[in-house]
C-alpha cells in the first residue's frame, strides 16, 4: 500500500508499478485529470491546497479500508497538489487483485472517499482571469459517519 | 491553555493568514476556538461558525474538548479528486 499528497507531476508508471502481484489477475489504474471546463466555464488551470499530513492520514485510512473490503493491499493513491495545467494529472489510484470485480470496486469506492473526505481544495482559474474556490463536500468526524 | 489553528483554502484567503497561536481558558473546546477566531473581527467574522474542524488531524465535533498544545483547522468543504 502506498499514498501521497505532493507537489510533484504525477508519474502514471510509478503509481502502476506500486501494484501488481503474481496471484493478481486485475490491475487498473485510475488518473484524474484537469478538464478544460466546468459547469459550462472554460476553465484556464487549477490550483491545490492540501493539509498535507491530515490527508496523508485520511489517505491512508481510506487505502487500509479498502484493503479489507476488496482482500488486496495492492492499493496505491497519489494526490497532486499546487497549480496544475489542463491535462495534468491531479489523481492516480491504481488497485490490483485477483479479479476485475473487486478492483473496479474498489478503485471506485477510493475515488469517492477521497472527494469525500481527503482535506484538499480546489481553486478554478478561468480563461477571464477570475477564479473560485469549488464547493465540495461536508466530512463528518468518523464516529458520525454511518 | 495554548493551541494552534490553521486555516486553509477560502479561509485562508478570507483572513490572510495561514497559521497562528491562540490562548483559550481552561475547559475550552473546539467551538470556543472557532468562537475565538470569530471574535477579531472583520474579517475574520465572516468565518462560518460552525465550520468544519480537525483537532490533531483528524475530523471532530465541535464540543470536542481541547488541550494545551492541541492543532485545531477550520477546514472549508472539501473538493479533491
Amino acid at each position: 500500500m502506498f499514498v501521497d499528497v505532493t507537489p510533484d507531476p504525477i508519474v502514471p508508471e510509478e503509481v502502476h508499478a506500486c501494484v501488481g502481484d503474481p496471484a493478481d489477475g486485475a490491475v487498473l489504474l485510475f488518473l484524474g485529470t484537469v478538464r478544460d471546463h466546468n459547469d459550462g466555464r472554460p476553465v484556464e488551470r487549477l490550483h491545490y491546497d492540501a493539509y498535507r499530513d491530515m490527508a496523508l492520514r485520511e489517505l491512508r485510512a481510506i487505502v487500509a479500508e479498502a484493503a479489507t473490503r476488496a482482500g488486496t493491499d495492492r492499493i496505491a493513491v497519489v494526490h497532486r497538489t499546487g497549480t496544475l495545467e489542463i491535462g495534468e494529472v491531479s489523481l492516480a489510484v491504481a488497485v490490483s487483485s485477483a479479479h476485475r470485480a473487486e478492483t473496479f470496486d474498489a478503485a471506485r469506492w477510493i475515488i469517492e472517499e477521497v472527494k469525500r473526505r481527503v482535506p484538499v481544495w480546489k481553486r478554478e482559474h478561468y480563461t477571464d482571469g477570475r477564479g473560485e474556490w469549488l464547493p465540495g463536500e461536508t466530512p463528518e468526524p468518523a464516529e458520525e459517519r454511518a | 491553555m495554548q493551541v494552534r489553528f490553521l486555516l486553509f483554502a477560502s479561509y485562508r484567503d478570507l483572513t490572510g493568514v495561514e497559521d497562528g497561536g491562540l490562548e483559550l481558558p481552561p475547559g475550552a473546546t473546539a467551538g470556543t476556538a472557532v468562537a475565538a477566531l470569530r471574535a477579531r473581527g472583520a474579517p475574520w467574522s465572516a468565518l462560518p461558525d460552525r465550520p468544519v474542524v480537525a483537532v490533531n488531524e483528524e475530523y471532530a465535533r465541535l464540543d470536542r474538548p481541547l488541550a494545551d498544545g492541541d492543532e485545531i483547522a477550520l477546514l472549508p468543504p472539501v473538493a479533491g479528486g
